[in-house]
C-alpha cells in the first residue's frame, strides 16, 4: 500500500522536530529515511504510525487520511529500535500478540505463527522467551511479530540498530530477500548510510526535521541536491572558493563555474575516487605533499596537502597503489576529474530547475 | 579483622533477633501445647485474627487499586506538583505511627467539619473500623508506589506502544502488557503492605480506642494481654503473629529474586 505525507510538521514544546516535510512511499517499495540522530526521522516514522499526532499535515496510507484513526486502526506493523518484545510472553505468544487482539481462530493463529517461525528462520524457538535469544533472533521475532496481523505497510525504527557488526551484515540481507519475497511496503529509519544505500531502493535524507533529497541510493551519492547530503552520504572533499572570471578559484586550483557573478562564494565538491595521485611530479598540473596513506582493506586512502595547505583525501584500489610506491612525506601530483559545485547554504535543492542548475564536469589535467 | 566483624554479625543477629525469638516460642509453650491452644482460640484472640485479616486484606486493595495507579501517574506524566507529590509519598516512613493516629482524630474528631459531617450521616469513623482503614493505609501506602514506579520507569513505554500498534486498546494494553510486566513488583509491594498492616500497632490503637472485642486487633490484643499480666496469652498470640510474618518474608525474599531478574532482564534488553 502507498504512504504518502504532505506537509508534516511536528513541534515539541517550542521545538520544531519535523517541518513540512512531504514524500511518497509508492507501493511495494522498501524506503530508508536517512539521517543522524536529532534529525526528525524517527517522528516522521511515529506520525505516520500514529504514536504521535502531527501539528500539522496529512498522512495518507493507501490513498486514505489516516490524521483521525487512532494507532490501532491505521493497520501499521512497527518494529522497535530495541524490538520492545514482550518479555513475559514466549516467541510464540509475542508473534501471536497481534492475531488474538484481532481474534483470529486459534487454528488460524497456529498456523500463521508457525508460517512466520519458518520464514524468519526461528524454527523451534516459539517457547523461548525473548532474553533467551540472541540479539538477531530478537529482531527477527520483532519483525514477525509486526507481519503477523498482515499490516498495510511495514515501518522499521533503526531495525539494525541495537545488533553487532556482523550480525548487523546478515540481517541486512535477509531484510533484502524477505521485502523481495513479501513485497510489503516499507519504511526503515537508520542513521548509518551504508545500510541505507544498500537496503533500499530509494533515500530519503533528513536533516534538522527538513527534507534534504530523495533518491535512489546512486543519485543521492552521485548527486547530492545540498551541501549537507553532500557531507553525509559517503566521503567528499568540499573546499570553498571565489568566482573569477566564471572560475572557482581555490588556491592553484580552479573549477569552471560559468554563469556565477564575479566575487561570488562557492563550494566545490568532489569524491575521494575523483582525485588522481601520481607519485611522477609532472603528470598532473597539480603539486602536493603526501601526508598518510590509510589502509582501508578493499583499498587505500591518501591524504594529501597542497602548497596552499588544503588538505584533500584520494582513494585509490589496491591494483593502482601497488603500481604506485608512495613514501608518506614525498612529493606528489595531483588532478581532480569530476566535480560538483555545491548548493549554496540556504539554497533550496533544486536539480535541474532554472536558477540552481548543479554544474559538474571534468576537469582536464 | 575479617573473623571480628563476622563474629559481631553474629552476636548481633543472634542477641537481636534469635535470642528473643526462641524465648518466645519457649514461653509461648511454658505451660504447654493445651495452654497455648487456649490462649490462641479464644474469643478475644480469634477476634483480634479475624480484625487483623479484615484490616489487612481491605487496605491490600485500596492500596494495589491506589499504588499502582499513583505510581503509573508518578512514572508516566509530568504535571505540576510532581516533585512534592513524590516527596509527600515517603512521608509515612518518617512519621511515628502514634502522630499518624493522632491527626486522623484530629481531623475526625466530633467538633471538626469532616466529623460533623460523618456524625450526622450516622458513619462512625474514630473508634471503629473506618478509621482503623485509614490508618492502616496511611502507614503503608508508600510501599505500592515506591515498589512499582521504578520498575515502571524501567520498563519504559515501548512495549506498551508495540501493543497498540497490533491493535490492543488502552485496556488491553494495561491488563496485557502493563500489569504482567509489573507482577513481581506487585507481589514484593503487596507483601510489604500485609507485613506492616498486621504488624501495625501505634496508628490503630490510637484512633482504635482498643475496645475489647469490637476493635482490639491482635496487635493490640497481645498488649492488653501484657498489660494484664496475661503473658503467656500475649506470647502465644504474638508467636502466631510472628509465623504469619516469617511466612510473608519468605514470600517476600522469592519475590524479590524474581522482581530483581525482571528489572535485570529489562536492562539487559
Amino acid at each position: 500500500m502507498k504512504i504518502e505525507v504532505r506537509g508534516l510538521t511536528k513541534k515539541f514544546g517550542s521545538g520544531t522536530a519535523v517541518g513540512d516535510v512531504s514524500f511518497v512511499v509508492h507501493e511495494g517499495e522498501l524506503l530508508g529515511l536517512l539521517g543522524p540522530s536529532g534529525s526528525g526521522k524517527t517522528t516522521v516514522l511515529r506520525l505516520i504510525a500514529g504514536l504521535e499526532i502531527p501539528t500539522a499535515g496529512d498522512i495518507f496510507i493507501d490513498g486514505k487520511r489516516v490524521n483521525d484513526l487512532t494507532v490501532q486502526e491505521r493497520n501499521i506493523g512497527f518494529v522497535f529500535q530495541h524490538y520492545a518484545l514482550f518479555k513475559h510472553l514466549t516467541v510464540f505468544d509475542n508473534i501471536a500478540f497481534g492475531l488474538k487482539i484481532k481474534k483470529w481462530s486459534r487454528r488460524d493463529i497456529e498456523q500463521r505463527v508457525q508460517e512466520l517461525l519458518a520464514l524468519m528462520s526461528l524454527e523451534g524457538l516459539g517457547g523461548r522467551y525473548p532474553h533467551q535469544l540472541s540479539g538477531g533472533q530478537r529482531q527477527r521475532v520483532a519483525i514477525a511479530r509486526a507481519l503477523a496481523p498482515r499490516p498495510a505497510v511495514l515501518l522499521m525504527d533503526e531495525p539494525f540498530g541495537a545488533v553487532d557488526a556482523k550480525v548487523r551484515q546478515e540481517l541486512r540481507e535477509w531484510l533484502i530477500r524477505l521485502h523481495t519475497d513479501l513485497n510489503v511496503t516499507s519504511l526503515f529509519v537508520t542513521h548509518d548510510q551504508e545500510e541505507a544505500m544498500e537496503v533500499s531502493g530509494r533515500i530519503i535524507v533528513f536533516s534538522k526535521g527538513k527534507l534534504e533529497q530523495a533518491g535512489s541510493p546512486a543519485d543521492v551519492y552521485e548527486e547530492p541536491a545540498t551541501e549537507f547530503v553532500a557531507r553525509f552520504i559517503g566521503s567528499m572533499n568540499i573546499v570553498e572558493g571565489v568566482v573569477r572570471r566564471e572560475q572557482v578559484q581555490v588556491g592553484s586550483l580552479e573549477f569552471p563555474a560559468p554563469g556565477f557573478p564575479d566575487g561570488q562564494k562557492l563550494q566545490v565538491g568532489f569524491r575521494p575516487y575523483y582525485l588522481k595521485v601520481a607519485e611522477d611530479p609532472t603528470r598532473y598540473r597539480q603539486q602536493a605533499k603526501l601526508r598518510h596513506i590509510y589502509f582501508l582493506g578493499v583499498a587505500y586512502r591518501l591524504e594529501i596537502e597542497t602548497a596552499d595547505g588544503l588538505i584533500l583525501r584520494s582513494r585509490m584500489n589496491k591494483e593502482e597503489f601497488r603500481r604506485c610506491h608512495f613514501t608518506v612525506g614525498q612529493a606528489v601530483s595531483f588532478a581532480v576529474t569530476h566535480f560538483r559545485i555545491l548548493p549554496q547554504e540556504g539554497a533550496t535543492a533544486a536539480i535541474g530547475s532554472e536558477t540552481g542548475t548543479p554544474i559538474t564536469g571534468p576537469l582536464t589535467p | 579483622m575479617r573473623r571480628v566483624l563476622i563474629g559481631i554479625v553474629w552476636f548481633y543477629f543472634l542477641v537481636l533477633l534469635v535470642g528473643p525469638i526462641l524465648y518466645l516460642a519457649n514461653q509461648s509453650f511454658s505451660q504447654g501445647i493445651e495452654a497455648f491452644w487456649t490462649e490462641v482460640t479464644r474469643p478475644e484472640a480469634l477476634h483480634g485474627f479475624t480484625l487483623t485479616a479484615e484490616i489487612t486484606v481491605i487496605v491490600l486493595v485500596l492500596n494495589l487499586f491506589f499504588g499502582t495507579m499513583t505510581a503509573l501517574v508518578l512514572a508516566r506524566q509530568q504535571f505540576w506538583g510532581r516533585g512534592l507529590v513524590s516527596g509527600v509519598i515517603d512521608l509515612p516512613f518518617a512519621v511515628s505511627p502514634v502522630i499518624a493516629g493522632f491527626m486522623l482524630i484530629l481531623l475526625f474528631g466530633p467538633d471538626t467539619l469532616l466529623g460533623t459531617f460523618f456524625g450526622q450521616a450516622g458513619v462512625k469513623v474514630l473508634f471503629a473500623l473506618p478509621a482503623m482503614i485509614l490508618a492502616t493505609l496511611f502507614v503503608t501506602f508508600p510501599f505500592m508506589v515506591r515498589e512499582l514506579t521504578p520498575l515502571l520507569q524501567t520498563l519504559g513505554t515501548e512495549e506498551e506502544e508495540a501493543a497498540r500498534t497490533l491493535g490492543a486498546g488502552e485496556w488491553q494494553v494495561f491488563l496485557k502488557v502493563t500489569l504482567p510486566a509489573l507482577r513481581w513488583g506487585l507481589v514484593y509491594g503487596a507483601t510489604l503492605t500485609v507485613a506492616r498492616a498486621i504488624g501495625e500497632f501505634g496508628a490503630v490503637l490510637v484512633v482504635s480506642g482498643n475496645i475489647l472485642l469490637l476493635t482490639q486487633t491482635a496487635t493490640l490484643h497481645i498488649y492488653q494481654s501484657y498489660v494484664d499480666f496475661n503473658y503467656v496469652a500475649a506470647n502465644a498470640v504474638a508467636l502466631t503473629l510472628l509465623a504469619v510474618s516469617f511466612a510473608i518474608l519468605t514470600v517476600l525474599e522469592i519475590a524479590k529474586a524474581r522482581a530483581e531478574t525482571t528489572v535485570a532482564e529489562a536492562g539487559a534488553q
